[in-house]
Order: structure tokens, then sequence, then C-alpha cells
């Protein structure tokens, strides 16, 4: 178990850096930068001015040092300065984070609250009527961009209740809050709860097939602990790992979704960061989500040897 | 030194794409004909295969019918997609411009129409850039193994630690506006899926006997791993492929949705419902709702025709039964 959590606390720092790497050359690539893009929106170009702004934004650099710069700013907990509004980085980052974290909690809820019981339910009725439902509303969830479902929903609203539920910034308390977060994570939700329905149904099969589940029936145990004492147990694990991936990868989801309901979260923060090559706040918050989601593949993997007793990471 | 679990369980989708065995099409005929299908003609086994899977049949007419849209566009639309007129501006739809038109007054269904030709070669492009460096790059780690093996999925690790539609909104910020780098942006997410899965499988067509035997006739081995390796590997890669057509829309409908995309003049399904969606929900919901409906009716057919083949190709993943 020792060996095991050095190799992966090293994969951990050597996937991070790589990703590190990765992401500040990709916004080094870009022809432009915010100076260029501020020249370029303003329609002249004053060279000396422009190398002004670059000089003091540190862009005229070496890249190797800029990059130095960035990374050894993290370790003391400098996270740079934004270019756009000329404040900390991390005060930019965190007021936006609890709204992201809350819609994320909210869609992953749902998630889970809609995909293992129905899952378990079409997987119990095979090939029946709700089976056969179920089967046709994942394929369409996962066929719906979840933008245009967002946008079908505000339509919705707009033509039955004569108003748009957008996210405002004063809330009325907590539940308010959530009760106007929920609208875009259950949006969000539906494509991910499809998901876990087809998962759970297929793992739930393989295990109703086994001769315990006979043993189970024949002792006379209700359907119902078959269903979720003996067969969902043992058919969790894959739906563990699919979880996992989709929590980690929410964020992008959310990109999209903050879009549409304008959400002043992360996620919608890093679309305008990137359209103004807003180098630090783009770095960061990609770091960041990587960051999500290697911490989420480890917790996932230590889920395993909890749940599953015959898992054990030796080395 | 095995590898840690997260490596296999990487995904749902590589974990369940993870076919360790490889099905030869000599054993495919014979289940099939096992099944009760007539081998011997190519319309009965195709009869077959449509009463066996409607769902995926009607995918696949999904899929055709957006292909010849795509193809025969000029001969199916009566004006210019790209042609404005501010005196028809927002009008609704009616004969003659049966979807309406936008806030130029261009005439909507045109664009739809238009817009499968962006949208598919948006996909099909990126599919086919994905596949083919996915499979060099899964194959040579596969087969090479060593430091090769080693490397590559310590950067596979990397690009997989980012969720897919920030990895292309980076890579599409990165390479800037146009057709050609919306399609590398969205081909490179798709890499590490493809190379995991095709390297699991030459891992284990590594060790067969029909492959020592190639050696042994003294075969390069440039020519088993391209010969007798990745032909193997064919059932697992269609069927990504063509999952991963599904996604390619909707990525790219997301990205030109937040302007990273495919930029102007070419119709793309994303942009069209971005250009001030949020008021047309209110005054021009038909702006909102063809777009939409082309993307959704284009990945389903995709989706659908992707779950046939799955249950096809791979007979541990087969529903029925």
């Amino acid at each position: 178990m020792g060996a095991y959590l050095i190799r992966r606390t090293l994969l951990f720092f050597v996937t991070v850096l790589g990703v590190s790497i990765i992401i500040f050359s990709l916004m080094r690539v870009v022809p432009g930068n915010i100076a260029d893009i501020l020249f370029e929106s303003s329609g002249y170009i004053d060279q000396v001015q422009k190398a002004k702004i670059e000089a003091e934004l540190g862009l005229d650099k070496p890249l190797v040092q800029q990059y130095f710069g960035w990374i050894g700013g993290l370790v003391k907990g400098d996270f740079g300065f934004s270019y756009m509004s000329e404040r900390p980085a991390i005060s930019e980052i965190l007021p936006r984070l609890p709204v992201t974290l809350k819609l994320g909690a909210l869609t992953l809820f749902f998630t889970i609250a809609f995909g293992i019981p129905l899952g378990v339910w079409s997987a119990v009725k095979q090939n029946g009527l709700v089976d056969n439902t179920l089967r046709v509303i994942t394929l369409s969830a996962l066929s719906l961009p979840s933008f245009w479902c967002g946008l079908l929903v505000l339509m919705f609203s707009v033509h039955v209740f004569g108003m748009i539920p957008i996210y405002s910034n004063e809330p009325r308390g907590l539940w308010h809050e959530l009760a106007l977060l929920s609208i875009p994570a259950l949006v969000v939700g539906f494509r991910s709860s499809a998901l876990i329905v087809r998962l759970t149904r297929s793992s739930m099969l393989e295990v109703l097939r086994q001769d315990y589940i006979r043993t189970a029936r024949a002792k006379g145990a209700s359907e119902k602990t078959i269903n979720y004492h003996h067969a969902l147990k043992n058919a969790v694990l894959p739906i563990i790992t699919l979880l996992g991936i989709e929590a980690s990868h929410l964020l992008g989801g959310l990109v999209v979704i903050e879009t549409v309901f304008n959400i002043p979260g992360l996620g919608r923060y890093l679309v305008e960061a990137i359209r103004w090559r807003d180098y630090p706040i783009v770095q960061n918050l990609v770091l960041f989500s990587a960051f999500a989601v290697v911490i989420t593949n480890f917790i996932v993997d230590m889920l395993y040897a909890v749940i599953d007793p015959r898992i054990k990471y030796s080395d | 030194m095995s590898p840690p679990p997260s490596d296999n369980a990487a995904g749902v989708i590589t974990a369940k794409d993870e076919f360790g065995t490889a099905i030869s099409a000599g054993s495919f005929d014979t289940e099939l004909a096992k099944a009760g299908a007539n081998v011997k003609s190519r319309w009965g086994m195709g009869l077959f295969l449509a009463r066996r899977y409607p769902l995926g049949c009607v995918g696949l007419a999904i899929v055709l019918t957006f292909i010849f849209v795509a193809l025969l566009a000029p001969y199916i639309t009566a004006h210019d997609p790209l042609s404005t007129n501010p005196s028809i501006s927002l009008a609704k739809p009616s004969a003659v411009y049966p979807m309406g038109t936008d806030f130029m007054g261009r005439d909507l269904f045109s664009r739809v129409v238009y817009g499968a030709r962006t949208s598919l070669a948006v996909a099909f492009g990126a599919t086919i850039l994905g596949v083919f460096f996915g499979v060099l790059i899964g194959l040579a780690s596969g087969y090479l193994g060593g430091w090769v093996d080693l490397t590559t999925q310590r950067v596979i690790d990397m690009l997989q630690a980012l969720p897919t539609l920030i990895l292309a909104m980076a890579m599409a910020a990165a390479l800037g506006p146009s057709l050609m780098n919306t399609i590398i942006a969205i081909a490179i997410p798709k890499l590490p899926s493809i190379a995991r899965v095709i390297r699991a499988s030459t891992l284990s067509l590594r060790e067969m006997p029909f492959v020592e035997a190639a050696r042994a006739m003294g075969m390069s081995e440039m020519r088993i791993a391209l010969r007798h390796i990745l032909p193997n590997t064919l059932a697992p890669l269609i069927v990504l492929a063509t999952a991963g057509l599904g996604s390619a829309i909707l990525v790219e409908a997301s990205l030109s949705f937040l302007g990273l995309g495919v930029p102007e003049p070419h119709p793309s399904w994303g942009r069209m419902l971005s250009e001030s969606a949020a008021e047309y929900v209110r005054t021009a919901p038909w702006l909102v709702i063809f777009p939409g409906l082309a993307i959704t009716c284009a990945v389903f057919g995709t989706n659908l025709l992707g779950d046939a083949l799955r249950d096809l190709l791979d007979p541990r993943q087969r529903t029925s039964n």
C-alpha cells in the first residue's frame, strides 16, 4: 500500500506538471496577446505603448522565464494578476467558486438520484415497457446538446410563465439560490443521469444472472432486498468509475450551461478569459480543473478498495 | 509493474470498449449463421440485420439522410444561405422561408441545410484524424512497449486530465478560428481513448500464436503490426469511431456556441444558437428551435447506429439476452 501511494503521488505530480506545460504552451501559441487584442479593438496600433503594456504584464520576457514565474508563484500561493481586471487572479476566482461548486453538487445529486434507481428499474424490467421507454429517453438525452436543452427550458418558461428563471446576484437565502440553480443543474444532470441509467442497467443485468441472486431468491428474500442489497452492491463499481469521471469533467458541461443561464461562475469566466487571452486566469482555471480530475481519480480508486474488499493495492 | 486500476478503468467509454478478444471475420459469419442469418447472400444478411437491429437501421437512415442533405445542399435550398436581406429580418416561418429568417434576413432553412455540411465535415474530419493518430499512437505504444509505451501513457494521462470541452476550447483558442483548426481541436481530445483501446487490444494480440507464426516466417515488425495486429483491432475501432461522430458534432456545436468554433462564413448550427439566442427565446423562437433540432437529430442518428454496431461487433455487450 505504501509503495502504491508513493507511486500514485509521483504520477500525480508528473501529470499536473505536464498539464501545466501543455496549457502554458497552448496559450502562448495563440497569435496575439491581450495587448494585441486591446489595440485591435480600438483600431490603431501604437508600438511604443504596446511594448509598454507588454513589459508591464511581463509578456516581453522569455517563455521559459514566464513559465517558471507562474509555477514559482503557484508554489508560494501567488496566482498572478488578471489582465482584464488587474486584480489578483485569486480574488477573481474565489468569489466565483461557490456558485460553480453548488451547481456541480446539485448536478451530481440529480445524476445519482435519477440515474441509479431508474437504471435498476430498467434492468429489473429488462425488455419491458419501462426498459424500452427509458432506452429511448436516455438515448435522446445523450443526443441533446445541453445548451439547447437550456434554451428550450428558457423558452418554455418565457411562453408559459412569462418570465425567465435566470440566476440573480442576490438570492433570498440559500434555498432560493438552490432553487434557482436546480434548473440548470437538472439540464446538465439530464445528460449525465442518462449515462448512469445505461451503465447501471448493463451492470445490473450482468449481476442479476449470477447464481447468488438465485440463491437469495430461493431463500425467500424480497425483490427489493435482492435488487438493492444483493445486486446493486455488486454492480456498483463501474457506476462509481463513471460517476468519478462525470464529476471530474463537470466543469466542461458547466461552462456551457453557465453561459446559457448567465450564471456568474467559473465556467463562464473561463470562456471570457480565453477570449481576452487573460493568461493567468486561463492557466490557473485549467490547471485547477486538471487537479480536480486527478484527485477524483485517486478518490475513486481508494473507494474501490473500501467498497470491494477483494481489491487491494499491494504494489 | 501492473498498472493501477484507474489506468484500465480510465473511462467508462474506454473501460467498456476494452475488448480483450478480437473478432475475426470468419467467426463473425459463423456466429451470424448460427443465429439464423442467410450468410450466403448479401441481401439475406442485410435483411437479418435489419430485423435484428431496427433501431440501428433507423440510425443508419438518419445518418445517411444528413449526408445526402449535406451533399445535395444547393439542390434542396431555394435561397443562398449567406445573402442578407434586411427587409425580411426575423420573418416568421412561411411557405417561402420554411424555417423563417434570422436577424440579417438570411433564410434559416438554407442555413440549417448548409450547416449540415459544416457539421459533418468537422465530425468526419475530426473522427478520421483522431482515429488515424490514435491508432498510430496506440499501436506503437502497445507493440513496441518499453519507454515508448511509458512516455505515451504519461502524455495520455495528461490529456485525459482535462475535460474534453475545456481541452477543445483551449486548443481552438490556441489555433485560432478556422474550419481546419476546429477539426484539429476536436480531434486531439479524442486521441487518448482511441489510443488506449488500441493499445489494450494490441497488448493481448501481441501474445497470440499467429503473431509468433508471422515472426517465425521472418516478417518485419512493421508488417506484423500493420497487417496482422491492426486488422484485428477493427471491431472496437468501428464502434469507437461511430460513437465519436456524435460527440464530435456535439463538441463542435458547443465550441461554436461559445464563439470558439467554426468562423463565418461557414453556417454552423452551434453559432446560429449563440447569436443572441437568449433574446430570440422571447421574440423569434424558430431561430432557437430548428438549429438545435438539427444537432439533436444528427447526434441521435449516430448514437442509434453506434449502439447497434456495439451490439453487433462486441458480443460481450449484447443486450438482447
